[in-house]
């Protein structure tokens, strides 16, 4: 394969994980290292370097349409990014000394734990009661405006155990190039008991921010190719933003069984390769 | 209740600055890529192997000595920083937000971020 029809088909293959991710809320970055290192022999290390500059490229383009709609809460957002960067580090620290088999395999794994939580039922939480602790200390109590413009107002529980799942997040985050976004929102969601349209949106806030703290490490210690990055930025880029126009109007439940599918064929051939020592 | 920034301005504005850093490189990482397969295109190529740092472009002044040669290679890595720059330049935004509320607890938590982002970049140099 020359060089241009090897960067056409990444290319190709990096618009629709894009499209898948963002159809399914999932993140492009998941799919990207399972194509790139089982499809085309890609080095691992390679593979969660040029991940995680996609990613800060979904959530860069997807934040500047949340902003407008004012539901990200930028205080819990910056609070939590403390926990998430210093994972984050700790994560890209790990990766550069951790055999490249093990990190398959713990990929494989919370490959095969987002493909689960994909189907947990999404509950709506919004407490409203006045806040206490910490999260009076922090101001993180807010509002967010529903369809007809009311203002909800909702308050934020367990700041301290959401930021220590921050922490983990950032640490996976760190460690296999993806944006952890299913565990960010899952934190938030059930742990913090914020709206989950408001834990979307601050989720997405924070995953640039994180992946940029790692990114940083990467790029330093090369594993950040330029070859690479050409085709699957540019791709993700492009599928996300196919993904973000027919978002509103499709029925996803079928597309999420569909990737979900996919997600644990690759989970189980990253656990086999790193288990057998092929990656 | 406290709402987020109280000049929905800023928020606009922030959104817009993501907007633009992700066109930018964009735009960056296409130019090097025309002149990156213009010179490259016909050879193979080969990721099997993790060479680290005994390929270029991986530091500031290898980029961009590499960017003044005109290399493919060095523009794509130039957009690849201008796109890791992007969220940083958010957060460092923020903080005007910040002060604009008045807010020194988050001014503080807000520098705290990006202090330990610019720790990693340091850490992140092999020594």
């Amino acid at each position: 394969m020359t060089l241009l029809t090897f960067t056409l088909v990444i290319f190709l293959g990096s618009m629709l994980a894009g499209f898948l991710g963002s159809l399914t809320g999932l993140g492009g970055g998941i799919v990207i290292i399972p194509m790139l290192s089982l499809m085309f022999g890609v080095d691992i290390r390679y593979a969660i370097g040029t991940s995680i500059v996609a990613v800060i490229a979904t959530s860069s383009g997807a934040a500047a349409a949340y902003v407008k709609e004012g539901i990200t809460n930028i205080r819990l957002g910056m609070f939590l990014e403390i926990a998430t960067t210093i994972g984050a580090i700790v994560g890209a620290f790990l990766a550069v000394y951790a055999p490249t088999n093990i990190i398959a395999i713990v990929f494989g794994g919370i490959l095969l734990f987002s493909a689960a939580l994909s189907f947990q039922k999404k509950v709506h939480f919004i407490k409203n009661e006045p806040a206490t602790g910490w999260a009076k200390a922090l101001k993180l109590s807010s509002n967010y405006p529903d369809v007809n413009g009311n203002k909800i107002e909702y308050s934020v529980k367990n700041v301290g155990g959401g930021f220590f799942m921050m922490w983990i997040a950032g640490i996976l985050s760190g460690l296999l190039g993806i944006g952890s976004g299913a565990l960010k929102v899952l934190a938030m969601d059930n742990i913090m008991k914020i709206p989950f349209k408001v834990s979307t949106t601050t989720s997405n806030f924070m995953i640039g921010v994180t992946a940029a703290a790692s990114a940083v490490v990467y790029f330093q210690r090369g594993y950040i190719d330029p070859g690479l990055c050409l085709p699957v930025t540019l791709g993700v880029l492009a599928g996300a933003f196919m993904g973000s126009r027919v978002l509103t109007k499709t029925q996803t439940k079928g597309l999420r069984i569909v990737f979900a599918f996919v997600i644990t064929v690759l989970a189980i051939e990253m656990i086999y390769n790193g288990a057998t020592h092929r990656i | 209740m406290i709402s987020n920034w109280k000049d929905k301005n800023i928020e606009v504005a922030l959104g817009n600055l993501l907007r633009w850093g992700v066109i930018l490189s964009s735009i960056v990482v296409i130019a090097g890529g025309i002149i990156y397969l213009f010179h490259h295109g016909s050879t193979s190529p080969d990721y099997t192997t993790f060479h680290g740092l005994l390929l270029p472009f991986h530091s500031m002044s290898e980029v961009w000595n590499g960017v003044m040669e005109l290399r493919g290679e060095a523009i794509i890595q130039l957009g690849v920083i201008l796109l890791i720059a992007t969220p940083i330049a958010r957060v460092a935004f923020s903080v005007v937000g910040f002060i604009w509320e008045k807010d020194l607890l988050y001014i503080f938590l807000t520098l705290l971020v990006l202090g330990i982002i610019l720790t990693s970049m340091f850490l992140g140099v092999k020594g």
